[in-house]
């Protein structure tokens, strides 16, 4: 594929970021362009339609579908509260009167004398979109939301679970390859982002969540504790709305694997600076990556986002990632490029490249299997 | 129109857009070259134009053809410039995604499922009268999902109007939004009780973008799924296309419809059955979904599995299937742990390839059990119409099936044809055979045959255009004949005779024993065939019925004939060395690795 996008995660220390923060449904935007607005500040409000409950009144009342709007109480589009009459009939005689009381609070929404069937839906529930990010409204997205726009280092992982949460980074680890234990995890992580090293451990994970952590970072988590996180086997990657207390995010991928170093040298650099966070992960088209946003750095020197990743293809020197056995999480730098299509042990003829490791081994390993990492 | 002479052809997948150029050389239709770009419906293009042009500028730069000129397809083709047509398929964005409402779940909500399945589309629910939920809880399942297009179907003619209007009250009171184009009344396709259209217009008129077309049951005897799936294809064209990112400029260049890339494959598989008067099943094994198309007796059936396939969706065939199911076809012993990691580590990275041998053979384990559950979830939906009453007489009564049965008889399937990449790819041919007769496991005597790089899309489109090109094509270019897999059903203890063959090949005759347990591979080559007589031992069946011998011309190809005696259902030894044992010798005999 001569268009090929060599897949890399965004990993700097100064960018421009801007964040879409849309209603699911329309409403009201409650902040204007140029508007300074604080992560947890509402930007915009609107109210979901609450949920219907159906009745099937022609069997209560003892009459066919089509009589029923004559004994209705209540029309379509009027408000009826629980308890409330909805429908009765008129007999002669008043002891044989039937009532049919409203279940709910609401509106009645439909009457249908076909079925019989009435729907009632209950009060709309308010739904909030908050900022995410400190920054500035640059755009506003009529009745739907508005993008804001922060400073500071951005950074991609390759996985995640749970959503957007926010606070301090609090690094616990001197190295990137390093493990950490559990019992390093103290109450004093509370409300914090901590950045855990190599192997997120199910007891890692879950000690932090128990010190009231709202988030943690780090290399690599293994499957088996993921599904012991999760309570089940993760089946499509597409996250970001489970329950599990705590929102996590893997920089590098599943195993023990090293954060990467400019990853590392990043979140290092800062400890104790607020954070906002989001495990939300989609690989599908269009993936998404979960993100880590440290704002609040101005520079003269910014990059912009959204771009898509390295899109000049790979060079000759380029540092990489690889990112499948049976180099898995070597890093190196690319010292040939061939062009022909060659064959490798599975006997598959794909276009390969020459790298040079860190240990100073070489390699050959198909293109598709490594990514960039961008200095 | 006019003689085709160079048509360039697109399939806007979810990953990758691919093109390839077909032209006439020497009076017959050949493809030529071909070219690939990411597909971009998505941030930061949101346009798809942008790959179709890239991927379409690999095939110039390939071709030395000047198809461009700026962001113009150039027609017609005049010398080396330019082409007389171009078509294309899509999937890219998710493809179809659709909902269908019935009135009873095993009668006109399956025939609504089937409709739209043939009609390419992904269906995301199926909603019933009597599918066990409470009212609220389909209304609300309606307007989570948010699909693409609503098909209600429901009551044959003549029949009970109440239980379709309900449904269509339910998906009023829902109120769904479309996926694309926050704006636009999502459309909805009533196809039921012809009775009922005026209600129904009634309570959906004024909410959703409805129309209404024929029934889809209108006896309980008889399915009517055509005027339903061309609406299908009409509002997919409208509605769904229309709204997504760049469409509308490609559906402008473009010289017939854009078809759902199932639907062109299914069109290719139809074509092939009738041509030929044969059975036949294929699959489509993809990153994130697998397809089965069948044809049997003429009756077309599709299914989507939507969460199996071989990058995406890899981590979701290990759950559904269980790491043992996948590790029984691996020759050699590994750790689960380390078995779980690689596996999310190719969904997080869906790219990247298998560089060892080992690597290779766990993925092409973990895709004989995508197919393997494929595969079983289309014997599930390619069933007789359910609830049909029929006269039976004496001998009937002896006949355990009923209405409802799978239309799949594998002992009279005759083409069994695999696409994909982890099938069109595998580095050895046989290993695509192998993975075929693993997860489907054949009966009797069937040819293999693999999409030799992923055109049936393109064809299938091309063969509304232009069915001698696309024929042409198809047969030249496109199909990979592997070989014939003849396989007696039956059950043995290891090592016995289960039949004895005698073949007589282009170079000379071969006779011999299968043994149960056993795989026997003769090379036959490609265009070559070769004659077969078969005996199968007492209890074993070919075909033709216990202990009955068959003849038959079978066919080559780069896998040759393969002799499988290992019996139907296929059963793997139970205890560990015997498994490895066993799988190793069958990898052996096949030359597989």
């Amino acid at each position: 594929m001569a268009h090929a996008y060599t897949p890399g995660l965004r990993v700097t220390r100064q960018a421009t970021i801007r964040r879409e923060r849309r209603l699911p449904l329309r409403g009201e935007v409650l902040v204007a362009v140029g508007d300074r607005v604080r992560r947890d500040q509402v930007v915009a409000r609107t109210a979901l339609p609450g949920e219907v409950t159906t009745l099937n009144l022609v069997n209560r009342l003892g009459i066919s579908p089509a009589e029923l709007p004559r004994y209705m109480l209540k029309r379509e589009g009027e408000r009826v509260a629980a308890g409330e009459p909805l429908a009765a009939t008129r007999p002669l005689l008043k002891w044989f009167k039937t009532t049919v009381a409203s279940p709910v609070d609401g509106t009645v929404e439909s009457v249908s004398s076909v079925t019989g069937q009435i729907i009632l839906r209950k009060p709309a529930r308010a739904v909030e979109v908050l900022a995410y990010l400190d920054g500035t409204v640059v755009e506003v997205l009529a009745d739907e939301g508005v993008v804001v726009e922060a400073q500071g280092a951005f950074v991609q992982g390759i996985f995640g679970v749970g959503g957007e949460c926010w606070g301090p980074i609090r690094v616990l680890v001197a190295r990137p390859d390093q493990r950490l234990e559990a019992a390093a995890i103290e109450p004093s992580c509370a409300g914090r982002i901590v950045v855990g090293g190599a192997l997120l451990t199910f007891e890692l994970i879950d000690r932090a969540r128990q010190c009231g952590a709202v988030g943690i970072i780090g290399g690599g988590v293994r499957d088996q504790d993921l599904r012991k996180l999760l309570g089940y086997d993760l089946g499509v990657a597409i996250t970001g709305s489970e329950k599990v207390g705590i929102t996590m995010i893997v920089t590098e991928g599943f195993g023990q694997i090293a954060i990467a170093r400019k990853t590392f040298e990043i979140l290092a650099a800062c400890d104790g600076r607020e954070a906002s966070i989001s495990g939300a992960t989609q690989i599908r088209a269009g993936v998404q990556r979960p993100e880590i946003i440290i704002t609040g750095q101005d520079s003269e020197e910014t990059v912009r986002d959204p771009r898509p990743a390295h899109t000049t293809g790979l060079q000759l020197g380029d540092q990489v990632r690889v990112i499948r056995v049976p180099y898995f999480g070597r890093v190196g730098r690319v010292i040939a490029l061939p062009q022909e299509l060659q064959p490798v042990e599975s006997e598959a003829r794909v276009r390969v490249l020459e790298l040079e490791l860190d240990s100073g081994e070489r390699a050959i390993v198909p293109r598709a299997n490594v990514e960039v990492i961008e200095d | 129109m006019a003689e085709l002479s160079v048509v360039i052809a697109t399939d806007c997948g979810s990953t990758t857009t691919k093109a390839i150029l077909i032209e006439r050389r020497d009076g017959v239709y050949r493809q030529t070259y071909r070219g690939e770009a990411p597909t971009t419906v998505e941030a930061p293009f949101e346009d798809v134009t942008r790959g179709v042009l890239n991927a379409i500028q690999e095939v110039e730069e390939l071709s030395g053809r000047r198809i461009l000129d700026g962001e113009r397809i150039i027609t017609p083709a005049q010398g080396d410039s330019g082409v007389d047509l171009y078509i294309s398929t899509s999937s890219a964005g998710g493809g179809l995604q659709m909902m269908v409402a019935g009135v009873v779940q095993s009668m006109t909500g399956e025939s609504a499922q089937r409709c739209a399945l043939g009609a390419g589309a992904i269906v995301m629910d199926v909603l019933a009268a009597n599918d066990g939920r409470l009212p609220h809880e389909k209304i609300e399942r309606i307007r989570q999902l948010r699909p693409d297009m609503v098909l209600l179907s429901g009551g044959t003619d003549g029949g009970t109007v109440s239980h379709v209007v309900e449904l269509a009250e339910f998906v009023a009171a829902a109120d769904p939004r479309p996926r694309f184009g926050a704006g636009f009344r999502l459309p909805v396709i009533y196809a039921g009780n012809s009775e009922a259209r005026e209600q129904i217009e009634q309570v959906l008129g004024h909410r959703t973008a409805l129309t209404l077309t024929e029934n889809i049951r209108p006896t309980l005897e008889q399915e009517n799924l055509g005027p339903a799936r061309r609406v299908i294809h009409d509002l997919f064209l409208e509605h769904v296309m229309a709204q997504a990112p760049g469409y509308r400029k490609l559906m402008s260049w473009t010289g017939a419809p854009i078809m759902p890339t199932p639907a062109a494959v299914g069109e290719i598989m139809q074509a092939i059955a009738r041509r030929h008067g044969i059975n036949v099943v294929g699959v489509d094994i993809g990153g994130a979904t697998t397809d089965v198309f069948s044809v049997f007796d003429g009756v077309f059936n599709r299914t989507v599995s939507a969460n199996l396939g071989m990058s995406y969706s890899v981590s979701n065939v290990l759950s559904e299937a269980g790491v043992d199911q996948i590790m029984r076809w691996v020759p050699f012993e590994m750790d689960e742990a380390e078995l779980r990691d690689r596996i999310k580590n190719k969904m997080i990275r869906p790219t990247t390839v298998p560089q060892l041998r080992e690597d290779l053979q766990i993925e092409q384990a973990i895709a004989r059990e995508a197919l393997r559950l494929a595969f079983a979830q289309h014997r599930d939906l390619a069933v007789g119409l359910k609830g049909v009453q029929t006269e039976r007489t004496l001998s009937d009564v002896f006949d355990q099936s009923s209405s409802g049965a799978s239309l799949i008889d594998l002992r009279r399937l005759d083409l069994l044809v695999g696409s994909g990449g982890v099938l069109s790819h595998a580095p050895r041919r046989v290993q695509a055979a192998a993975m075929l007769i693993d997860a489907f496991q054949p009966e009797g005597v069937t040819r293999l045959a693999v999409d030799s790089i992923f055109m049936m899309p393109h064809l299938g489109v091309l063969s509304t255009v232009d069915q001698r090109a696309a024929t042409e094509v198809f047969d030249n270019d496109c199909l990979v004949y592997l070989g014939t897999c003849v396989a007696p059903v039956g059950s043995g203890k290891p090592g016995t005779v289960c039949a004895a063959y005698r073949v007589v090949l282009p170079d000379g005759e071969r006779e011999g024993e299968l043994r149960a347990g056993d795989i026997v591979r003769l090379p036959i080559p490609a265009g070559a065939t070769a004659e077969l007589t078969l005996e199968p031992a007492r209890g074993w069946d070919a075909g033709a019925g216990k202990g009955a011998k068959i003849a038959a011309t079978v066919h080559g190809g780069v896998a040759g004939l393969i002799l499988d005696g290992r019996g139907r259902p296929l059963q793997l030894p139970a205890g560990r060395e015997e498994r490895l044992s066993r799988v190793t010798a069958w990898n052996t005999a096949l030359d597989l690795y």
